[in-house]
């Protein structure tokens, strides 16, 4: 069998020196595909995602990106690799305009960034209008298109997304995941956490529920929206 | 009553030399408020940072003077300036490499670091009470006045004359070139703009790999020729002298609080807040209302609100108001 495009494969671990809060846990995603997390409050869902990035001591597994293991890599030595991470919260610089949060994104790249910052503009054309204007004077919705922007500009070769859609309407919700879809459409593997899990499900290819760390359950999505279990426990029936 | 004459004594005794000692108030202000903006902590050192390099300048001065080099109606200071600004540097690095690296790496609490700049401000204060010792020094030379009062008296025939000092014309213009060269920098270059991202947002410039001991290398840099600039200017407008330095402190931590700290606009419009309160406050302003009055209201005091000596109360009083009141400053403090 090889190995998926990135994978996080049976990781154990916590952060610093604290207890175990992820145990033996396995995320993975395949070129292109979208793979969401999901699962309940405290599940351990950001924490799964942070080990993949190398946020924290994953002390027993392995992180392999395209069959290399990166697993003793920082998440600034990931990046060059590849690696896009769009944070939770505080995932751009509020007082730098939307033009130069771009610009910091592509910090890395000693190439003519200009064409990728233009495919940024195309994807959400809301940021061309307001380039010149400071990123915190945004909305929700608009400060999460710079966050998902600034971290295209590295050109990654997967992109993970910690809660996206968190704290912006619904509308602005369906919004995103259709440019979520058309950035994986470009060959760019999505890995994505989720409070909205039923949403974030119809659109993943893949579906990791974890509940306390570990892995419930694991399937296509369609499999997980169907399967009665996950219905019952997750999605409100 | 005689408003033309007011305004000339308003211009020649509050005015310019507002605006003068603003601008060099603005320069230190501004080197607190980037080691504050990038390094994440309040650099006490700040003012004998600036002895130090002005100590260098006057060092370097004396050399000059004394082989013969000099520029023309201008200070010979201005020549050694660069020299200043280098010695500072390396001390700048040469701490930051020593002292400050240890404490990033164990990523200190603020307050740590403050404690830990204290300590540098007593090594930096004895190093330079050592080289140079603790008294005044002179080392303004050139001419000494742009427009003397007695010309222009002649030039308008007023009663009252205006003189602007050849010092006082240097240190506008050169605030005026430091501070747009340092916006300059910091809006339009690659490295000025990591700058600015680094402090707006750390972990989001790590992850988006800017190099962290670069962002400070420069700081340190650029902390240095403002430290080594504001000093010199402040040094040829009055006098050198290590613990006048030393007290600067207060009013340039006064002015970038006042503005914000971490906010590089905020620390020019706080040091023109502190010096033209500062100056305002402590003004004997008999002679001009006495122009403006008739004659009869003509005041027997000197109208006077404080006397010089208690010119450091004023910056305490605007920053306990401002800290009562509006905690971030003027302008939103906090980011570059």
């Amino acid at each position: 069998m090889s190995d998926p495009f990135l994978i996080g494969d049976c990781m154990t671990g916590g952060y610093g020196k604290g207890p175990d809060i992820l145990h033996e846990c396995t995320i993975a995603v395949e070129k292109g595909e979208i793979a969401v997390i999901v699962g309940p409050n405290g599940a351990g869902k950001s924490t799964a995602m942070k080990a993949v990035f190398g946020m924290l001591d994953v002390r027993q597994g392995a992180v392999r990106l395209q069959g290399q293991d990166i697993t003793k890599l920082s998440p600034q030595d990931r990046v060059l690799k590849g690696m896009g991470f769009v944070p939770q919260t505080h995932n751009i610089f509020t007082s730098m305009t939307v033009e130069e949060n771009l610009e910091m994104g592509a910090f890395i790249r000693t190439d003519d960034f200009r064409p990728t910052m233009e495919q940024v503009y195309d994807l959400f054309p809301i940021l061309r209008d307001k380039r010149n204007q400071p990123a915190g004077e945004l909305s929700g919705g608009q400060r999460q298109q710079v966050a998902v922007g600034r971290a295209l500009m590295t050109k990654p070769s997967v992109l993970m997304l910690d809660e996206p859609t968190a704290g912006v309407s619904p509308i602005v919700m369906d919004e995103l995941f259709d440019r979520i879809i058309e950035v994986a459409r470009t060959g760019i593997s999505i890995l994505m956490v989720e409070q909205n899990a039923r949403q974030a499900l119809e659109i993943a290819d893949k579906g990791y529920v974890l509940v306390q760390g570990r892995n419930a359950f694991t399937g296509t999505g369609q499999d997980l929206l169907a399967d009665a279990e996950v219905r019952k426990s997750f999605l409100g029936g | 009553m005689d408003f033309l004459n007011a305004l000339v004594v308003l211009a020649n005794f509050v005015v310019i030399p507002g605006i003068a000692y603003g601008s060099q108030l603005a320069l230190g202000a501004l080197g607190v408020t980037l080691v504050y903006g990038v390094l994440r902590f309040s650099n006490f050192a700040h003012g004998d940072t600036m002895a130090f390099g002005t100590m260098v300048v006057v060092l370097v001065t004396w050399w000059m003077q004394s082989v013969g080099i000099s520029f023309g109606p201008l200070p010979t200071a201005l020549l050694a300036l660069p020299v200043g600004i280098a010695a500072t540097a390396v001390l700048m690095i040469g701490t930051d490499r020593m002292v400050y690296r240890f404490y990033r790496q164990k990523k200190a609490e603020p307050v740590v670091y403050l404690i830990v700049s204290l300590g540098v401000m007593f090594i930096m204060a004895g190093l330079v009470r050592f080289i140079i010792g603790p008294n005044d020094q002179s080392f303004s030379d050139g001419e000494r006045f742009i427009i003397k009062v007695r010309d222009f008296k002649q030039m308008t025939g007023l009663d009252e004359g205006l003189a602007i000092k050849t010092t006082q014309g240097i240190t506008v213009v050169t605030a005026i070139v430091v501070v747009a060269v340092l916006f300059w920098f910091l809006n339009n270059t690659r490295t000025g703009k990591s700058m600015r991202a680094f402090s707006d947002n750390e972990d989001l410039a790590l992850l988006s790999g800017i190099n962290p001991e670069r962002v400070v290398l420069y700081t340190w840099l650029i902390v240095a020729a403002l430290a080594t600039i504001a000093g010199t200017l402040y040094g040829l407008d009055k006098s050198f002298k290590p613990f006048v330095y030393f007290q600067l402190l207060l009013p340039i931590f006064a002015a970038a609080i006042v503005g914000g700290l971490g906010n590089p606009l905020g620390a020019i419009a706080g040091g023109f807040v502190i010096a033209f309160s500062e100056v305002t406050v402590t003004y004997a302003w008999k002679k001009v209302i006495t122009y403006v009055v008739p004659d009869a209201w003509a005041p027997e005091g000197l109208v006077q609100l404080l006397s010089t000596e208690y010119k450091f109360a004023v910056s305490f009083v605007i920053l306990v108001i401002v800290l009562l009141i509006k905690p971030t400053g003027l302008f939103k403090g906090k980011a570059l």
